[in-house]
């Protein structure tokens, strides 16, 4: 699965698209910084409420695929630029984690 | 082969991860494998937030040599860690409520390094602490 096939879930907000032929090997959830850095691996989707810089550094070093800002948390101008200038895939939704979840669960991750 | 210091600022959780990211940069460019860069940089980035949160910012070391072992030495400016068995208590955390908020303070940071790295050292008294840490690149 890559990126670009996340468009099929019209709950998420594409903020910034900065490689949609990304390969996407998973999803972790989590929004403490250092469970993530112990246990996130390359190429999974990470699931969080935290919407802020340090996030952009943890997604940079652990590989993520994409970043998935879950519960309608809101993404603030310096994070998404921040996510346009290190090429970070995000996306925004007003879904929780477990519902994030099941939608990525109906194709097939 | 490779000496490289970076400069680690207190209190800037602004550009926390930097140095790590410049750090996983540098040894990719020197050909090190994906998956002991992503050791490494586990590692460096669990060191350089606590010299932001808990200590009063420092300095890193990168050195590379010829065999291709990489060592970090995280070298901070106090105060100390008073209880060095309970912080490295998995879950043990003495952030305050900023960092948590942020999702800092999981208790996992030295846990964390310890178990990625090939060696560790950790030396601390009030004046800073120096933490060790080496990787067999090869």
């Amino acid at each position: 699965m890559k990126v670009q096939d996340l468009k099929k879930i019209s709950a998420f907000n594409f903020i910034n698209l900065a490689d949609e032929k990304k390969d996407v090997s998973g999803v972790f959830i989590g929004d403490l910084l250092s469970w993530v850095m112990a246990n996130g691996d390359e190429g999974q989707i990470w699931i969080t409420v935290q919407a802020h810089l340090n996030v952009v550094a943890v997604s940079l070093l652990k590989e993520f695929s994409c970043l998935l800002i879950c519960d309608g948390a809101q993404c603030d101008e310096d994070f998404v630029l921040k996510c346009q200038q290190e090429e970070v895939n995000l996306i925004q939704t007003s879904l929780n984690a477990y519902e994030c979840a099941k939608a990525l669960a109906g194709l097939g991750l | 082969m490779l000496n490289k210091s970076f400069e680690v600022v207190n209190q800037d959780y602004h550009n926390m991860g930097k140095v790590s990211s410049q750090i996983k940069k540098m040894l990719l460019q020197i050909g090190f494998d994906a998956k002991i860069l992503r050791r490494i940089a586990v590692a460096s980035y669990e060191a350089e937030i606590n010299m932001v949160i808990h200590a009063y910012g420092g300095n890193i070391l990168m050195n590379v040599d010829d065999e291709g072992l990489i060592t970090l030495t995280f070298h901070d400016l106090g105060p100390g860690i008073p209880d060095l068995e309970k912080a490295m208590t998995p879950g043990w955390s003495t952030a305050d409520e900023k960092a948590r908020n942020l999702g800092f303070g999981a208790g996992m940071g030295l846990v964390n390094i310890k178990r990625v790295s090939d060696t560790f050292d950790i030396k601390t008294s009030p004046a800073g602490t120096i933490l060790t840490l080496t990787f067999k690149g090869y």
